[in-house]
């Protein structure tokens, strides 16, 4: 029988043929990662406009290292990239900590997803905190969207009026996904306490969520040499 | 459990492999250790003035960050792991974004060369 079925008739069993996932990734995972593709598209726009800024006005760009040099509560002055060191350092550790929730999500431990989702809001929110005591650092010596100290003068204002606003506009964009994943964070925390996964049978939500905790990460890895470093 | 559901959970199955708790606590070592490389060239050379800020530190920044990038995304993210076909799906788009920001700041420099010699 089999010699007289048509080439039409036959079933094709190929990666895209249809009736399996070529992928291998469940649909939200694939979706996450199509918005964070998009979120990379806004990022990127944003921190291109800052470099070609700063390379238009090259000469009078303020140094960060002079205007990054406060520690709150510690010093104000004379010493740079200390306090932004700190913020990554706590941003790098709550991305550790959310890996190790996915992690315990795989082997169905709830106790532990539950440790480690808390430590990774705590993450979070000290990492909010502490930009948001950077920020009224900055804003009482005068920075602001569009607004820059006296101390600036002449052609230096051109620069310094660019990289403060580039400053608040980029970091803030970023405060604002680290404030949305620490509200997802919560509600999947909740969801977890009760027993939503447990009855779903799979932890794949703290994967996902997890993916935009890493993109926040990610994108902090950027903003931190192209405005403290470089 | 959907279709879906289903395929996850068959992955779950051998998932463990792939990023066991040493492996995640290793890649956070090589993250802190990139970062530490950045401080000691910030604040041990280019703040003691033992080598000036050029282009040749901000290149050397650069490619610690994409390092760093890379450790992100391949282990945290997951992202080596996947089919290749999805690697390439997200990687297209991404190396236009590296066409776009070179012909961006070609502009931006040639405007200030303009503005100011």
């Amino acid at each position: 029988m089999n010699a007289t079925i048509s080439k039409l008739d036959e079933v094709k069993t190929g990666n895209w043929s249809g009736g399996t996932s070529p992928f291998k990734i469940e649909y939200g995972k694939i979706m996450m990662w199509l918005f964070l593709l998009s979120d990379a598209f806004t990022f990127t726009g944003f921190l291109v406009a800052y470099g070609a800024q700063r390379m238009f006005i090259q000469d009078t760009w303020p140094n960060p290292d002079h205007v990054f040099q406060s520690i709150p509560f510690i010093t104000d002055t004379g010493a740079p990239l200390v306090y932004v060191g700190i913020m990554t350092f706590i941003l790098i550790m709550s991305s550790v900590t959310m890996v190790l929730a996915v992690e315990a999500g795989h082997r169905h431990s709830k106790k532990e997803v539950v440790i480690w989702m808390i430590l990774t809001i705590i993450g979070g929110m000290t990492f909010l905190g502490a930009q948001a005591l950077e920020w009224s650092h900055l804003h009482h010596e005068g920075f602001w969207f569009g607004a820059i100290p006296d101390s600036y003068l002449g052609a230096q204002q051109m620069g310094a009026t660019q990289f403060s606003s580039y400053f608040f506009a980029i970091t803030g964009f970023h405060g604002f996904h680290v404030t949305v994943g620490i509200t997802v964070n919560i509600i999947i925390l909740l969801m977890t306490l009760s027993n939503v996964f447990e009855r779903r049978g799979t932890y794949l939500m703290i994967e996902k969520v997890g993916l935009y905790w890493h993109f926040v990460d990610l994108v902090w890895v950027f903003v931190f040499t192209f405005f403290y470093l470089v | 459990m959907t279709t879906d559901e289903q395929i996850e959970a068959h992955r779950y199955a051998h998932a463990e492999a792939d990023m066991t708790k040493s492996k995640i606590w290793k890649v956070f070592f090589y993250l802190l250790g990139l970062t530490a490389i950045e401080f000691i060239i910030a604040l041990g050379f280019v703040e003691t003035g033992l080598i000036e800020k050029g282009i040749s530190v901000i290149v050397v920044y650069i490619l610690l960050t994409l390092l760093k990038a890379f450790y992100i995304v391949a282990y945290f993210m997951h992202l080596k792991f996947e089919v290749k076909g999805f690697k390439v799906m997200l990687a297209i788009p991404l190396l236009l974004l590296i066409y776009m920001i070179i012909l961006v700041f070609i502009e931006g420099h040639y405007v200030g060369m303009f503005l100011y010699k």
